[in-house]
């Protein structure tokens, strides 16, 4: 665009390099015209969704341009100047839901988000009460992302190592691209399996360790392709370094490489976290949920926040849609949190 | 176009033969042997061969628990679009479930995929380069909701905002077989459904396209626009045919994840067995959804059943990211991109 008027400003008079342009005050114009036709719209005819506006008021626009362009550009600019108007319209489109979403989270949950809400549970809490809160929910959240990290870290970690370190011809190959299958594994699947095998199977009660074990198994590609990435990025002097001070080859990797890759191995899990800290079905299938508080992972069902937010908002009572809201600001400040605090580690430790 | 043979390991210089040809040997003398090495690799490797079997034992214990259901069921299970596990005798089929799935997914792809090509281009080629970082990192943040949050907010703000629309379209467009409704629109339908789906694999498709468009050599676009072509123009010549096979398996992996996603759909859509394109209508279900739905009253044929048709979506799913994985390998020079 700038170069081209530039052009322009340097052609003045008979040569035109750069052929026709509409001048930049129609555009404005056209869109005043496009959004005045819509509210025209709007009050003729029975119409009143704020999406459809937008969807129209874009529609009207990009027809009005188009006419004026071709008028006056040619079809070829005409067309170009379409595709830059559809463009910044599709990346409108993916702003608006994610605007959408956490305003009404924040300002819906924020009226029910207090102290009182975050230290009770939904114990001897009728359906049709507005008290109750999260805390059960909310410690069930919590010991079962713990003890899926527990269990996914290091078993990853190993698998990571063995891609990077060790791994040569087809079992390494085998392995890699079954953890790009597990990476697609639906998390509903995870839960199921953990209730085919764990539940059905083996005969173990719904517990918080349920629940953990269909996370672990969600958690472990993450973690595995995001380790293996950092692993990758150790350079290989310092290896050759340590092997050349006569360091065996387990030390190495266990003394020189893990702490370099730490930050970047910390910052994977972190996300894996924050990403399994949202799963609600595998849950759903595992820890069974209660209105009490369980403090023990191992014994009895539990709750989780997502699971919460899942029974609450399927029952009609406004005020256990409320609850929902509260428990899903909640949630989401849970996640924003973990994430804020990967990109800070990943921030803060990068070295080189 | 492989400007890059060496493309997917940009990020390690030389690891493989490099670590291969430092690797200290030492095993052929006995007095320096060292133990804790084999040892050490073994641990790792058996962590890997634990992973395989993982996933055979994710295969064989649905297969195992979905048996008896499956055996006590009187009705085809590929076939039958009724779904009454828990009745005696039980008789249920996979086909309406099955084409549930399907449909939600291929339509939140086809709303998904060109808006998240629009934003990948945006990132890429239209945003100043101060703000592409910004930019993107706010689609990312998209991903980063929970899907129990879309459902919430599919089902309470966006179901009842929706109602107009579907209206319109059916009023207007009724005379499209997809459009038409047998019944009044009340907003809960296969087509909210799948614009909720379509937001949540929204940042996954564009996230992975922008890597693509990233990968374009600045030479071709640089050459396009000196040969007078329009931005547009060089869109079409030079970044869409060079990212067209990384925008199909974006595609096809956010299709995977949509037909896998169970609480928004679960949330979003009424459960209702049989197979209809009246895409407006309130009805449909899905494997995922119908699993969270029918869990809790399922008796033990029940739960087979479920597990049952989890397995079908299991191998489905797995198909598609097979063909999204494959048209990756095909093209090495995309595997960077791959998440």
């Amino acid at each position: 665009m700038s170069t081209s008027t530039a052009a322009m400003a340097a052609a003045p008079g008979g040569l035109h390099l750069v052929g026709r342009r509409l001048p930049r005050a129609v555009f404005p114009a056209i869109g005043a015209g496009a959004v005045a036709a819509t509210v025209v719209l709007y009050v003729l005819a029975p119409i009143t969704s704020r999406i459809q506006f937008v969807l129209i008021a874009g529609a009207l626009y990009l027809i009005g341009q188009t006419v004026a362009s071709i008028a006056v550009e040619g079809s070829r600019r005409a067309t170009d100047r379409g595709v830059t108007t559809l463009v910044y319209l599709a990346f409108l489109l993916a702003v608006i839901p994610l605007v959408a979403v956490l305003a009404s989270v924040i300002s819906k949950g924020a009226q029910r988000v207090d102290v009182n809400f975050l230290t009770h549970s939904m114990r001897n809490i009728g359906a049709r009460d507005a008290g109750g809160g999260i805390y059960h929910a909310l410690i069930g959240t919590l010991e079962q992302i713990a003890l899926a990290s527990l269990l996914a870290v290091p078993f990853s970690l190993l698998v990571a190592i063995y891609l990077v370190e060790y791994g040569r011809g087809r079992i390494s190959r085998t392995i890699s691209f079954f953890v790009d299958v597990l990476t697609g594994l639906p998390s509903v699947i995870a839960g199921l399996f953990i209730l085919a095998f764990y539940i059905l199977a083996l005969e173990q009660k719904p517990t918080g360790f349920a629940g953990a074990l269909a996370l672990t198994i969600l958690m472990i590609p993450v973690v595995v392709r995001s380790a293996e990435e950092m692993l990758k990025l150790v350079p290989n002097d310092l290896r050759e370094a340590s092997y050349a001070l006569g360091v065996s080859r387990w030390r190495t990797i266990v003394k020189v490489v893990l702490p370099t890759a730490l930050p970047g191995i910390v910052t994977g899990v972190m996300l894996a976290v924050a990403r399994v800290a949202g799963e609600t079905a595998p849950l759903l299938l595992t820890i069974f949920g209660t209105d009490s508080i369980n403090f023990n992972p191992f014994s009895g069902p539990q709750s989780a926040l997502p699971l919460y937010i899942y029974s609450q908002a399927g029952q009609p009572q406004q005020v256990a849609i409320d609850r929902a809201w509260g428990a899903a600001l909640t949630l989401i400040v849970l996640v924003m949190l973990l994430n804020a605090a990967a990109r800070l580690i990943a921030r803060l430790a990068r070295v080189r | 176009m492989s400007s890059e043979p060496d493309g997917p390991r940009k990020g390690s210089p030389g690891n493989d033969a490099a670590v291969a040809t430092a690797e200290p040997t030492n095993s052929s003398d006995g007095a320096r042997a060292r133990p804790m090495d084999a040892l050490f690799k073994n641990l790792t490797r058996s962590a890997g061969l634990g992973l395989l079997a993982l996933i055979a034992a994710i295969a064989a214990f649905l297969v195992l628990e979905a048996t008896d259901a499956l055996s006590a069921n009187t009705g085809n299970f590929l076939t039958t679009t009724e779904w009454f596990p828990n009745g005696s005798p039980p008789v249920f089929g996979v086909a309406a479930l099955l084409f549930g799935t399907l449909l939600t997914a291929v339509i939140a792809m086809a709303i998904a995929v060109p808006v998240a090509v629009g934003i990948a281009l945006f990132i890429t080629v239209y945003a100043p380069r101060r703000f592409a970082a910004p930019l993107a990192f706010v689609v990312d943040l998209l991903a980063a909701v929970p899907s129990v949050i879309f459902g919430l907010w599919g089902l309470i703000v966006l179901v009842p905002r929706m109602e107009g629309v579907q209206k319109f379209l059916t009023d207007y467009f009724g005379w499209i077989p997809l459009f038409a409704t047998d019944n009044s629109v009340v907003g809960r339908s296969i087509f909210v459904a799948s614009v909720v789906l379509a937001i949540m694999i929204l940042p996954i498709v564009a996230a992975l396209s922008r890597e693509v468009f990233l990968q374009v050599p600045i030479a071709h676009r640089e050459a396009a626009l000196a040969l007078g072509a329009t931005r547009w123009e060089m869109i079409r010549t030079a970044v869409l045919p060079y990212g067209r096979p990384g925008v199909i398996s974006a595609s096809m992996l956010g299709l995977g994840r949509a037909m896998g996603e169970t609480i928004a759909v679960a949330l979003v859509l009424p459960a209702s067995f049989g197979i209809s394109w009246q895409i407006l209508s309130p009805a449909g279900n899905t494997i995922a959804a119908n699993v969270a739905n029918g869990f809790a009253e399922a008796n033990s044929v029940g739960r087979g059943a479920l597990i049952a048709s989890g397995l079908v979506l299991f191998v489905v799913t797995m198909i598609v990211n097979m063909i999204a994985r494959a048209i990756i390998a095909r093209r090495r020079e995309f595997s960077g991109a791959a998440a």
